[in-house]
């Protein structure tokens, strides 16, 4: 590795956008060059002095007060379809002709791998769009025995798809949804006027993973593993519901080894 | 599909307001480093959120806060055409020199074995402030805003590779800097 490149990379180590292997190598790099280990030493103390600045700003509360006030209840209903965030993001790409291209090509195989959360992040857009009308449900019905065979053969896998009215969350629907570029089950629930998502997907893994739960734009996302099976459920419950929500489904496909 | 579903889906200003009032700070803050005045920073924050409200349906994630620095940077550009007078402060990519140099060799007369002195907070402000557009604006969002590279990119609309560049020339533009203020 050159000076030149690793001068770039060092910037990428100490913000831990590295993957393992490039880390390494850049750290080998610097621990036989006197000028990258003072760069690297400099800007690490940057980063230091920075973060303990305090350099951000707080909103003033009146402007949090404006802002606030703005905000309405409900949407007025007239309001026309605006440009999608795709259209505004291009609009800027075009204004930036930027030629990084040397960079580009080998910055892109060197960045630590985000699946995870990315798959989250889509998640959330999965279940966002699943809340505007019309995309909640494919198949509508609170029998676990209408909803499960409707999942068969338009994916592979099985959803177990389990009645928790009992328990309090009632179960309202399925859909096919598409999460990581693939077709993804999806069982609705309800609690009081709270969606639930259950979105279900293989994994080779066939360990148990404890569930727990990140909160994403708002909404909750609980995750866990069992038996090849991956489960994410999001919703803008309560975390402690969401919690809730999960230990009983769990319970009950444990009972219920067909699920 | 960026049709209105408001009548549907009654929720919606309720999801807009907990996804994006927790996140004011963070606009607050990038509007300051981007307009450099306080009451700017106001307008176009304001601003900023009826916009995201109205584009909301739009939204497809992957995460609230780049979404929102794109539409706090597309409302400073029309300030920034406001003040014609001070064209220095545009984030436009210009000037493509300073893009292309290579930012490896920018401070090769940084003497290898120079500490940097600790500095205190207000100076340390005014030197990120004082850095050069697009770069302050990357080291804002990476240092301040701690946005990924990822959300860097996809807030300012440039590939990650664009971003690593623009970082690593802002940290040895601030070293620099750094050294020279206390000489």
């Amino acid at each position: 590795m050159t000076c030149d490149e690793a001068e770039v990379l060092l910037n990428a180590l100490i913000d831990g956008e590295l993957d393992a292997g490039h880390a390494r190598e850049v750290e080998q790099h610097v621990a036989g060059c006197a000028r990258c280990t003072a760069t690297l030493a400099a800007y690490r103390q940057m980063n230091q002095a920075v973060a303990s600045a305090g350099l951000r700003y707080s909103a003033p509360a009146s402007l949090r007060a404006r802002i606030e006030a703005s905000l309405p209840k409900e949407l007025p209903s007239n309001v026309q379809p605006m440009p999608t965030r795709r259209g505004v993001l291009r609009g800027f790409a075009m204004g930036s002709a930027v030629s990084a291209i040397a960079a580009t090509g080998l910055f892109a195989i060197v960045l630590r791998n985000d699946d995870q959360s990315r798959i989250e992040a889509e998640i959330v857009s999965a279940h966002l769009r699943s809340l505007q009308a019309g995309h909640l449900t494919d198949v509508i019905s609170t029998d676990q025995h209408t909803v499960k065979p409707w999942f068969a053969g338009k994916l592979d896998v099985s959803p177990p798809v389990i009645d928790l009215t009992a328990q309090g969350f009632t179960l309202i629907g399925g859909r096919l949804d598409y999460v990581d570029a693939r077709a993804i089950g999806a069982v609705v629930y309800k609690r009081r006027a709270h969606i639930i998502n259950l979105f279900v997907a293989q994994t080779s893994n066939m360990l148990h993973r404890t569930a727990k739960t990140e909160t994403i734009q708002g909404y909750n996302i609980r995750s866990w593993s069992d038996r090849g099976l991956n489960y994410w459920a999001i919703s803008d419950l309560g975390a402690d519901e969401l919690a809730e929500f999960s230990e009983k489904f769990e319970a009950a496909a444990a009972n219920n080894k067909e699920g | 599909m960026p049709v209105t579903t408001s009548n549907e889906d009654p929720n919606r200003a309720r999801r807009f307001r907990e996804a994006a009032l927790p996140l004011l700070d963070d606009v607050y803050t990038l509007a300051r480093y981007l307009l450099r005045d306080a009451s700017d920073a106001d307008d176009a924050v304001q601003e900023c959120y009826l916009r995201a409200l109205k584009h909301f349906d739009s939204y497809r994630g992957p995460a609230m806060k780049p979404w929102l620095f794109a539409i706090l940077r597309n409302v400073c550009r029309a300030e920034y055409a406001r003040r014609a007078s001070a064209p220095s402060t545009t984030l436009d990519d210009t000037p493509e020199t300073a893009e292309r140099a290579p930012m490896w060799h920018e401070d090769q007369q940084t003497p290898e074995a120079a500490v940097l002195k600790d500095r205190d907070a207000v100076t340390i402000r005014k030197l990120v402030d004082a850095l050069a557009e697009p770069f302050k604006e990357t080291f804002v969002l990476r240092e301040i805003n701690d946005l990924s590279y990822r959300e860097i990119a996809e807030a300012v609309g440039a590939p990650v590779g664009t971003v690593m560049s623009r970082l690593a020339r802002a940290r040895a533009m601030l070293r620099s800097a750094w050294l020279a203020e206390q000489e």
